[in-house]
């Protein structure tokens, strides 16, 4: 299991760190005391067979589930707690939400709004949760929507658009918060193979472009490519972490070897 | 003889329409703010909206009316029979209203409210921006199908003696005896009010399937 890290300096902070992070979902333990650090910048992957936890805890770093015990840390920002004279008092919905608007996520239903255009859905984080004034929220959608590649899908309704350009979309709107770091439960898990590319080329350049990157994917090549860090989970557990060459490579524990080997026969390099 | 009839009885149809539109437009925002009230995580606010839901959806709407007239009478609070009407079909109909619109919301894939949530959208900001809008677009038929069904229910309002068509109906056979002439007549009324409103129900249908979430 890697070892807890103490947070140094300002400049050196983590901008995650989970504490002793354990989950259950009534008597199944789905998180088994978690302890980990992303940097600022690093992209960081977990991989493992379903049921090892690793959409869990990706979930626990912006609150959509809230950990058993343990703490998480966004930024040097207790996440959805606060110490209070000796004791963890839970926040409240605002002040939760506060945080979760720093943290971007992309799912892997893409959960686009069907009731806005693409623009709207876009701008509806800015003007509504950031209060931006329109006109400044429509020229990021469009600067956005230009990076991905989808400019012309503006006033378009997400049942118009294929399973690729949705997902575009939604990385477009979770970048429109202007998040610290962004988090990716299997994005392209649901594409049709021919259409996992274009999702991948933007995270690509998402990660050239620094941002801070926690990712859950099947696609071993893409996170040998573009990752720091590859984290292997197992029930609930760390079981081994390396740079990806490294891991991908020279895998240590029999439990990673196993993973490896069945997965990647199945799945060409991309 | 028949013209008179069809006069008296097409002017108790806009007492018809009175009650139905205003029983629906009570019945459309309290019965929203009972399905909210009933997602409260304030235990007490939920379990109040619960049973707000049992009581009126238990008792028959008939006996509501005679409480809301009569009883509240006795108590010195004398309403019109129409006021009582259109207050009696819309607290019922908030109940009803009410789990309509709690199918709507729970039929909403929930990665939309995670979606939300992660945007940085509070509870209420999601409810309001992207959940209800789906929700009342999936609840629309069944709601329009109700207003079709309360357009027929008003005829209950005869046992207060609001002037609607019913009414009229049955004082004009005391008068003249016509028993059967009325009753045809008072059928092809209400059919013609109900045939456009079905009509409009089912292109409605056909129309807010844009927006459903896959």
């Amino acid at each position: 299991m890697q070892s807890q890290q103490t947070q140094a300096n300002e400049t050196a902070r983590p901008i995650v760190q989970i504490v002793k992070l354990q989950k259950d979902f009534g008597p199944v333990r789905v998180l088994d005391g978690i302890d980990l650090s992303v940097a600022k910048g690093e992209k960081v992957t977990l991989i493992g067979p379903s049921g090892s936890g690793k959409t869990t805890l990706l979930r626990c770093i912006n609150y959509l589930e809230v950990p058993t015990s343990g703490h998480v840390y966004v930024a040097g920002q207790l996440l959805g707690e606060q110490l209070e004279g000796g004791a963890y008092r839970r926040l409240s919905d605002r002040e939760i939400s506060r945080m979760r608007a720093q943290i971007g996520m992309v799912f892997q239903t893409f959960n686009l709004f069907p009731h806005l255009t693409v623009q709207q859905n876009i701008c509806i984080g800015p003007t509504k949760v950031l209060r931006q004034p329109p006109a400044e929220a429509k020229a990021l959608a469009l600067q956005l929507l230009e990076k991905v590649g989808l400019a012309d899908k503006l006033l378009a309704y997400p049942d118009q658009l294929s399973g690729g350009q949705r997902q575009r979309v939604a990385i477009a709107r979770a970048l429109a918060m202007r998040p610290q770091l962004m988090l990716f439960d299997e994005a392209t898990s649901s594409l049709d193979p021919e259409l996992v590319g274009e999702v991948l080329a933007v995270m690509r350049q998402l990660a050239r472009e620094g941002m801070t990157m926690i990712i859950v994917t099947h696609e071993m090549g893409f996170a040998e490519e573009v990752s720091d860090r590859v984290i292997f989970m197992d029930k609930g557990a760390i079981v081994e972490t390396g740079p990806p060459h490294e891991l991908f490579q020279h895998p240590r524990h029999p439990r990673t070897r196993d993973f490896l080997s069945a997965v990647l026969q199945k799945k060409p390099y991309r | 003889m028949l013209p008179d009839i069809v006069a008296v009885l097409l002017r108790a149809a806009v007492t018809t329409i009175e009650i139905t539109l205003g029983g629906l437009a009570v019945a459309l925002v309290l019965g929203l703010l009972i399905a909210l009230l009933r997602r409260s995580h304030v235990r007490i606010v939920a379990v109040l909206g619960g049973i707000y839901v049992e009581v009126f959806r238990c008792v028959p709407v008939l006996v509501q009316l005679f409480i809301i007239y009569f009883g509240l009478g006795e108590l010195g609070l004398r309403l019109a029979p129409l006021t009582a009407a259109i207050l009696g079909f819309g607290l019922n109909g908030a109940a009803y209203l009410a789990e309509i619109y709690r199918s709507g919301i729970e039929a909403v894939h929930k990665g939309q409210f995670e979606a939300a949530a992660a945007i940085g959208m509070t509870r209420g900001q999601a409810m309001w921006w992207i959940v209800l809008p789906q929700a009342v677009r999936i609840a629309l038929p069944p709601i329009g199908n109700y207003g079709v069904g309360l357009l027929k229910d008003s005829s209950i309002a005869v046992a207060v003696a609001a002037p609607e068509i019913t009414f009229a109906a049955t004082n004009l056979i005391n008068e003249t005896y016509l028993s059967t002439q009325i009753y045809l007549v008072m059928a092809l009324i209400y059919i013609s009010m109900s045939l456009p409103l079905s009509y409009a129900v089912r292109s409605l249908e056909a129309r807010s399937s844009r927006g459903r979430a896959r």
